[in-house]
């Protein structure tokens, strides 16, 4: 009998061809494009769906090289979003590296490297090295960088998709923009998901061709309902619970996605509540403790759990291999998020991945079919990446300086080739520069404080070594909430850390309260100094609802118009169950449907009042602008408006009078001083300025010699607001977190597009009662607290009533009432 | 705006709006903790925060003057950040405050921030000011029980939360009981610290009341309550 042939495949050398056949395995279409592209030179963006050996086709070119030419020095530069992700494709690049026997070392780096390594990672590099866009600018900072990186060879960028058009990636731009500076030959491979806008996205890596494997076998997606009726409001689905529990005792393995953390702890009790046989049902989501994370991903991986409920915490990560079907509990708020949560089961790309919609509520079953049918017609949402961000540039141009020297003319030539900064001006680049130089301050108050100097030459220096120290502790461009730790009350002291909490929520708590946290019910004790104290909570009792927020996305604007289109085409209802049906039908007999391209405005009156009910469907984020501003309006129109409530698909306004002239209320000159005042005074700005002033540097995370703590913000960055914007409107800061606010949280370029598509469409329906379509927004009154709505100070009035009223000393019983105030 | 009355030591005292505490029969005005030039005592850390704090702050502080037409000015201590703090007072800013001691019998507390007086300022300076039955101080003093005093003080820079329908309010914040009144910091830039915090609670009893600073009045809440959900 012959000897099998010997494996061979013209692209790899014999070692590798051996090593892919000893595993069955053949070079994949775009592995193969992706080696072609590096023996050309060539920067490549690859977009494969998950499970098509995405990073091997990135690393292989590179393990090639380095076992046919070893070599000392960083050759190989990989950046990923997650820590996490760094140490998983470390330990799957060992595998063949140890196997084939190469000579390549490959090691990680982040925040949790201890110093010694970090400090011979710099001396003696690896071959490979894997990190974080965070660790790749404090490496930036060094004054060895450039020795560092001269001869890199090739830079790997993972889950691109998850990094353009985000602080993060503009951190990372500009991190790519100085490597090009320091290693002009290094090529750079970019690996994303299916994205909207691949060119954006290959722009943003700097990448020559766009190279694209095959999609994988469409996924199968079915919509899952609880038995008994459906509800017309709330978005926890926990009707559901029972369905859940049957779809993962079916299964192998499930992941049971949510949308937010409250909704996540309440799942999973809800969950255990059913779990009889005692299934292993594990918890994930970003306030959990990092080590109770990993122990949940370490069971995952070995098979030891059945499911476990997640929010966006499981989104992107680690390979799990196993897991058998998604549920996605509540809407999927976009296609391109459903998509990338559906990915997560099954990393085998021949094969369907099998996921499940529960939706919570009658809205939400139109959006659950929408996105089936946005999946199914291969569309993706996102918006290209937005400019880059003017306090990230800040962050960066101080880290350069803490390098060598710099001429601004070279550093602006510099940061224009990173994509994010390509339109960036020039006046606003030295308004930046000389915001980190000086405070960019009208007044010039702190010329003997400034961080830069400048040389006969024209040359930037830092001014101290000190001044580089502190920036080097303060590198990122990761803003969070203040967060309190929850301990459990030990015997002794503190007991184990459970997670971390925001600080609003523990401002909420009196002693004995209860609350879900970490899959358990806890009893609040007490606030010690930096932590919660909670102990298990036994007995009756219903827990507080744990009301943190965060987490919640907007329903995209691809969805929406799915949503608008299947609303207003009854032909395409018999996609829905009964009772939807049957409440669009009633819709329609009562008032009438939303259009495809117009707006729908009811009005009714109700208990005394009048409400005014519009079918925008914008999103949660651009209703609450809307909100405010048609509020503001209103007001001064004399319709006396008493509250809002936002949804994701419409907005609720009430007030003391009718609600007349509709179609002048939503014209576009909202959009002017009204905005501009609101928006000055309002919280959103306040906390984007928080987050813009830690980022630029102005406020310290970290201090030498300080406490390291995430709550070591020293300064209340809203007094700092109020000053500059009082002293310096135009600061450079303020025009940057004004930027930040109107691309998120208030979402200006969603409502300016709405108000110019529904000019001149708008519908009036004046009603005599509520119509079907408005039930479910009038079940939210009071279930939702409107962001910065109301006037602080009315709401300090109405919360001093109150409790006035809770402690006023009883007066003296009334003789017929004696009975039921015990003196 | 409209200031609020309380009695303390048999004294009428306002406290008003803008965080200040005003003694109608005595002609005098107090606040605490100005904490002048907190924004050059970070630049000088490296962070330059904006450098109109001292500016903010005396804009505040000559309004009130108008307003009260006080005859005596007590600060309350920590009238500046740091001991060097006077010296780098912008010459604007340190004019308004000598026109301020000029026309006003100017008392200037010893704070821990700033123990020794600032120089150049005008103004008398002491570490506790009598007056009839009141005695002002910088930090609340643990003898005041076995006296008949009222105490009126700062250095705590109190701050409460109120949970209100539209989510948790902070507001700088007055805490009063029968003997004692702790007054919010008056800087631009001074933070808070929360009513319920043990440096605080400790100092009040179970009648003490938190007045939050709001735009034309004050709100009024039980100690207890102020952290509470309403």
């Amino acid at each position: 009998m012959p000897p099998p042939p010997a494996p061979s495949d013209p692209d790899l050398p014999p070692a590798f061809a051996a090593w892919f056949a000893a595993r069955g395995w053949t070079l994949r279409p775009h592995q193969r494009a992706m080696l072609e592209a590096a023996r050309a030179r060539r920067s490549a963006l690859l977009i494969a769906p998950t499970g098509g050996g995405k990073t091997l086709a990135g690393f292989l070119p590179s393990l090639i090289d380095l076992a046919a030419h070893p070599r000392d020095g960083l050759h190989t530069l990989y950046v990923s979003p997650l820590k996490a992700l760094a140490v998983d494709i470390a330990r799957n690049l060992t595998a063949p590296v140890t196997e084939m026997g190469l000579p390549i070392r490959i090691e990680t780096r982040s925040g949790d490297t201890p110093a010694n390594r970090r400090a011979r990672q710099r001396a003696t590099p690896p071959e490979i090295l894997l990190t974080t866009p965070e660790s790749l600018a404090l490496l930036l900072s060094l004054p060895d960088s450039p020795a560092l990186f001269a001869g890199l060879d090739t830079i790997v960028i993972d889950e691109v998709h998850a990094l353009a058009g985000t602080k993060r990636g503009d951190q990372l731009a500009l991190g790519l923009a100085r490597l090009a500076t320091l290693a002009p030959g290094a090529r750079r491979v970019g690996l994303s998901a299916t994205i909207a806008h691949p060119a954006a996205i290959a722009a943003f890596v700097g990448a020559d061709e766009i190279l694209t494997a095959p999609p994988g076998a469409a996924p199968e997606l079915e919509l899952q309902l609880p038995a008994g009726r459906l509800s017309w409001s709330g978005h926890m689905g926990l009707e559901a619970a029972p369905e859940v529990m049957a779809r993962i005792r079916d299964a192998g393995m499930s992941i049971v996605f949510v949308n937010t953390r409250a909704q996540a702890e309440l799942m999973f009790a809800a969950l255990w509540k059913l779990n009889d046989p005692t299934l292993p049902i594990g918890l994930h989501h970003g306030s959990l403790d990092p080590a109770q994370r990993r122990r949940v991903e370490a069971a995952m991986a070995a098979g030891k759990l059945r499911a476990v409920v997640a929010t966006a915490s499981l989104d992107l990560g680690i390979d799990w291999g196993g897991v058998d079907q998604v549920i996605q509990v509540g809407a999927p708020k976009g296609t391109s998020r459903l998509l990338q949560r559906v990915g997560r089961a099954n990393h085998r790309m021949d094969e369907p991945s099998r996921a499940i919609l529960v939706p919570a509520n009658r809205f939400e079953v139109l959006e659950c079919e929408a996105a089936i049918e946005g999946v199914a017609a291969g569309e993706l949402d996102g918006d290209p990446p937005r400019p880059g961000g003017l306090d990230v540039l800040a962050q960066h141009l101080l880290g350069r300086a803490c390098v060598s020297p710099f001429h601004p003319d070279e550093a602006f030539a510099e940061i224009s080739r990173a994509a994010p900064y390509a339109d960036l001006t020039r006046a606003d680049f030295d308004a930046v520069l000389d915001f980190v130089a000086t405070g960019g301050y009208a007044l010039t108050a702190y010329e003997r404080y400034r961080k830069l100097f400048r040389d006969a030459e024209g040359r930037l220096h830092v001014r101290s070594a000190r001044i580089a120290a502190q920036h080097r502790m303060n590198i990122g461009t990761i803003v969070e909430a203040p967060l309190i730790k929850v301990r459990l009350a030990g015997r002794r002291g503190a007991g184990p850390v459970l997670g971390e909490i925001e600080e609003y929520f523990v401002a909420m708590l009196r002693p004995g309260d209860t609350f879900l946290f970490a899959g358990r019910r806890l009893r609040f004790r007490r606030l010690r100094e930096t932590w919660v104290e909670a102990d298990e909570a036994a007995g009756p009792g219903e827990p507080l609802i744990p009301a943190y927020a965060g987490g919640r996305l907007p329903l995209s604007t691809n969805l929406a118009d799915r949503v608008r289109g299947l609303l207003s085409d009854p032909a395409r209802w018999r996609v829905f169950p009964d009772p939807v049906r049957e409440w669009l039908r009633m819709q329609r007999a009562s008032s009438r449907l939303p259009g495809r391209d117009d707006l729908l405005v009811e009005s009714f009156p109700r208990g005394g009042r009048w409400y005014l009910v519009a079918y925008c469907f914008e999103g949660r984020n651009a209703h609450q602008t809307l909100g405010m501003l048609l509020t503001r309006r209103m007001a001064r129109a004399g319709l006396a408006p008493l509250g809002f409530v936002a949804t994701d698909y419409v907005i609720g306004i009430w007030s003391a009078a009718q609600p007349t002239g509709i179609a002048a209320l939503f014209d576009q000159d909202m959009l002017g001083d009204d905005l501009e005042e609101w928006l000055a005074d309002s919280s959103m700005m306040k906390r984007g300025f928080r987050n813009v002033a830690v980022i630029a540097g102005l406020i310290e995370r970290h201090h030498p010699g300080a406490e390291k703590s995430r709550r070591q913000v020293t300064v209340n960055t809203d007094l700092i607001y109020d000053v500059l914007r009082k002293h310096q409107p135009d600061h450079v800061l303020l025009r940057a977190t004004r930027r930040d606010v109107a691309a998120g949280l208030v979402d200006l370029g969603r409502v300016a597009a709405f108000l110019a598509r529904i000019r001149g469409r708008i519908v009036h329906m004046a009603l005599s009662r509520v119509s079907p379509l408005a039930v479910p927004v009038l079940l939210e009154i009071g279930r939702e607290s409107v962001r910065g709505a109301a006037d602080e100070d009315a709401l300090l009035a109405e919360a001093e009533a109150l409790i006035a009223e809770a402690t006023a000393p009883p007066r003296r019983p009334a003789p017929a009432q004696g009975a039921l105030f015990p003196s | 705006m409209t200031a609020a009355p309380i009695h303390l030591a048999g004294e009428r005292l306002m406290l008003t709006p803008e965080g200040a505490l005003v003694w109608p029969a005595a002609g005098l005005l107090a606040i605490a903790d100005l904490h002048l030039e907190k924004g050059s005592a970070f630049a000088a850390r490296g962070m330059l925060l904006p450098p109109w704090d001292s500016r903010a702050t005396l804009d505040r502080l000559v309004a009130l003057l108008r307003r009260y037409t006080p005859r005596i000015v007590l600060a309350l201590g920590d009238s500046f950040h740091d001991g060097a703090g006077h010296t780098r007072l912008d010459a604007a800013d340190a004019a308004r405050l000598r026109a301020v001691a000029a026309s006003h019998r100017m008392i200037w507390i010893a704070g821990n921030h700033d123990p020794a007086p600032p120089a150049g300022l005008g103004g008398e300076s002491t570490a506790v000011f009598a007056a009839g039955p009141l005695m002002f101080r910088h930090e609340p003093d643990p003898r005041l029980a076995r006296t008949n005093a009222g105490e009126i003080c700062g250095h705590l820079h109190p701050k409460a939360a109120i949970a209100s329908r539209g989510g948790t309010l902070r507001r700088p914040c007055f805490v009063a009981d029968s003997r004692r009144v702790l007054l919010p910091a008056f800087g631009a830039y001074t933070g808070g610290l929360d009513v319920a915090d043990p440096a605080i609670a400790r100092w009040f009893g179970p009648t003490a009341r938190a007045f939050l600073l709001g735009r034309e009045r004050l709100f009024s809440f039980p100690l207890a309550a102020a952290r509470a959900r309403a």
